[in-house]
């Protein structure tokens, strides 16, 4: 019989009773909803932490390259992809220049991804599709492309060249 | 700005009506008599929406075929931020989901609130216990690894001995060929295509029923006035919600969830258990055997549920007071008695072996590449205390072990480890007591050490450490390979899971003659302990 008050004493103490049981309802509620909604926006927005480190894969010789004159080079490597590992083929356009450095550009135009191709006679990389032209360091020089050619991390152990990560290019570098 | 959302509320209520009806769901009257014993309803419809919750984020990164099942499992847990907490809240959810679902009952029953012309909505409420039971059923195959691979075999081998509807029942559920492909995707099918838009319409039902009744009354109600749902009852429900989120809560933070290996349909030595709320379930099975398991695996369930159902009609007497049902209370002790009863029995009987330390693959096993010598490390570096001054990734006294680049060749370090300022002046490390050996192990072990498999490496399982240590101090790899390191001179050990047993592996080492004549393996009287983590580490290994 707890809950049966006189009609006179809801009337002043309902008031403050009132206000406890709804700030508690949606208090509790809030919180409920933080615990779930925090994980919720973590779990579909944070990176997967990916375990698999950058993988470096040995794709030539660097003694067998002419310097400046770029080589296109497939090789396969294992990408992740989600659950999956999956091997893939990739390709590079590798130029040797004169201080000896390598370079490896990505092999897709940064405009809309078509395959380029060296011009052995204009010393120019030549998109077909909308005619973007990139000098051998990468650098738009005509057409359409937004930014100059995406490159892979390089390293060079010894007289292997390995490529990492492809990185794409800053726009208007 | 209260009359601004006035006029929101008003333009809203003539186009949709849905704030009027929303004021009279809160609005609604109900016995002075309620209280406290009436909110594990609103639990376990606000656990139902937590499931759905969970389950939704964790079909955004789950495969549901086998195979990808797995893989995409261990992906959410080991490589999404808060991927293992998902989880965890959905398998405890579905346990909690259960428990407060059997206690709404056991209320509903006790205070007889079933009673004309309330017996439609018991019934729905029997028949949505029933589809919570199939949620557990079907939702525990889906990680796809052998704990959930072995319970659903026998799970379709039970429905398989129903009589007459037995074959159908194994056809439906895809297990003619056994547990496979097929089965997986109608348990994944029921599980979140059939079931929840099932629940739903059963909830709405159930919800509709309650308030075209009322809330039953008590004897003794019809004097004194009704009170209203909000907020008074709606703030004791929302605690009650509370207190029960923060315990689910709390579980997935605490209690890992281990995903065992993957589904082995070969590995016949694998003793499967079911959920804990299934265990009685199985006890009554063992109680019947040969021609009369039947009686146990479908006429007393059946029997069970059908009186479950029928309660209404059999008990029609008028209302009374709670506290004068005894019958009604003396049946609910009698029920929990035999429940308990029949788990404690189940859990009691349980194989030693069934509960032997499996991997966890929920975490990441990098350890398990690892050579036994560089695996023995570990259990060095644990006994020795390293980690006292070497914090694993992080700079405290010493330094930090994970930097490959102060790894130095293994001859410097165990040098280090016998003098540790001779090699190192100003250094103030104590010298390691172990011997060459010993100490070539922790070295080797430290080598592997990277910024990137610390964490794994450090959480190493215990038994996987010591069992390395024992085959270490054996000598084993005089004679075996393990992960490609060691002798040929008898069988490789890596995939020795596949090939024997268990007690075979701990007799053969007791008297190796005895199980493979001509064996030149001399006998290894190992403790009880060292036997047992040794076995474990050996059948953990990658094949």
């Amino acid at each position: 019989m707890e809950n049966v008050e006189p009609a006179q004493v809801r009337d002043t103490a309902g008031m403050p009773r009132r206000a406890l049981y709804t700030g508690a309802i949606y208090g509790l509620g809030a919180l409920i909803a933080g615990a779930l909604g925090v994980p919720a926006l973590l779990y579909l927005f944070t990176q997967p932490k990916s375990r698999s480190r950058q993988e470096w894969v040995e794709i030539g010789d660097t003694t067998k390259l002419a310097v400046d004159s770029p080589v296109e080079i497939a090789f396969r490597r294992n990408r992740a992809d989600g659950w999956k590992v999956t091997s893939e083929k990739n390709t590079a356009w590798v130029v040797k220049r004169p201080d000896n450095t390598v370079v490896a550009f990505g092999p897709q135009c940064t405009h809309l991804g078509c395959a380029y191709h060296w011009d052995e006679d204009k010393k120019e990389f030549l998109c077909p599709c909308h005619t973007s032209l990139f000098s051998i360091e990468g650098k738009v020089l005509a057409g359409p492309a937004p930014r100059p050619l995406d490159r892979y991390d390089t390293k060079i152990e010894g007289n292997k060249l390995l490529v990492g990560r492809l990185r794409l290019a800053a726009e208007k570098a | 700005m209260k009359q601004r959302l006035e006029s929101v509320l008003n333009w809203l209520d003539h186009r949709t009506g849905l704030p009027a009806a929303y004021r009279t769901f809160m609005g609604e009257r109900i016995p002075a008599s309620s209280g406290w014993h009436q909110i594990l309803g609103s639990v376990a419809a606000f656990l139902f929406l937590v499931q759905a919750f969970t389950g939704v984020l964790l079909a955004f990164n789950y495969a549901p075929t086998p195979g990808d099942a797995y893989n995409s499992l261990r992906y959410i847990l080991s490589e999404l931020t808060a991927g293992r907490l998902i989880r965890g809240l959905h398998h405890w959810g579905a346990s909690m989901i259960i428990v407060v679902v059997v206690l709404h009952m056991i209320q509903v029953f006790l205070y007889g609130a079933y009673k004309k012309p309330r017996e439609a909505t018991w019934m729905v409420g029997v028949v949505l216990l029933l589809v919570t039971l199939a949620y557990g059923l079907t939702g525990y195959l889906l990680p796809w690894d052998n704990r959930a691979y072995w319970g659903t075999v026998v799970a379709t081998q039970i429905a398989a001995s129903t009589p007459v509807a037995g074959p159908y029942l194994t056809r439906l559920l895809g297990g003619a060929g056994g547990v496979g492909v097929v089965t997986f995707a109608r348990f994944y099918a029921l599980h979140v295509l059939l079931l929840p838009p099932a629940t739903m319409f059963l909830i709405a039902l159930h919800i509709y029923l309650v308030r075209k009744h009322g809330v039953a009354a008590a004897p003794g109600d019809e004097l004194v006035p009704t009170k209203v749902f909000y907020p008074a009852q709606v703030f004791k429900d929302t605690v009650a919600i509370f207190i029960a989120f923060a315990i689910l809560f709390t579980m997935a933070v605490a209690v890992r969830v281990p995903l065992e290996q993957l589904a082995d349909p070969s590995d016949t030595a694998y003793i499967p258990r079911p959920e804990w709320y299934f265990l009685f379930l199985f006890q009554t099975l063992k109680l019947f055997n040969g021609p009369l398991e039947v009686v146990g695996s479908t006429i007393l369930p059946g029997l069970a549920i059908l009186t479950l159902i029928l309660v209404p009609f059999i008990d029609r007497g008028q209302m009374v007071k709670v506290t004068r049902r005894t019958v009604a209370f003396t049946f609910v002790a009698l029920a929990a008695i035999g429940w308990t009863g029949l788990t404690a029995a189940a859990i009691a009987t349980t194989p030693h072996e069934a509960l032997v330390t499996q991997v966890d693959y929920s975490a990441p096993t990098d350890w398990i590449e690892l050579s036994p010598q560089e695996m023995a490390g570990i259990a060095y570096f644990r006994e020795e205390n390293c980690v006292s001054c070497h914090a694993i990734g992080a700079s405290s006294l010493g330094p930090d072990l994970t930097r490959t680049a102060i790894h130095k060749d293994a001859a410097w370090m165990i040098r280090h480890f016998k003098q540790p300022a001779e090699v190192r002046p100003g250094s103030s490390m104590p010298p390691i007591a172990l011997s060459d050996s010993q100490l070539n192990s922790l070295a080797a072990f430290l080598l592997k050490l990277t910024p990137e498999n610390a964490s794994a490496l450090e959480n190493a399982p215990e038994f996987a450490a010591r069992g390395a240590l024992v085959y270490e101090a054996n000598h084993c790899s005089a004679c075996h390979m393990v992960n490609g390191v060691g002798m040929k001179l008898g069988p490789p050990l890596n995939g020795l899971a596949k090939r024997q047993t268990r007690s075979w592996v701990e007799g053969h080492f007791a008297n190796p003659q005895k199980l493979s004549p001509g064996s030149i393996m001399p006998p290894y009287p190992l403790s009880p302990r060292d036997m047992r983590d040794l076995t474990t580490y050996l059948f953990a290994l990658p094949e």
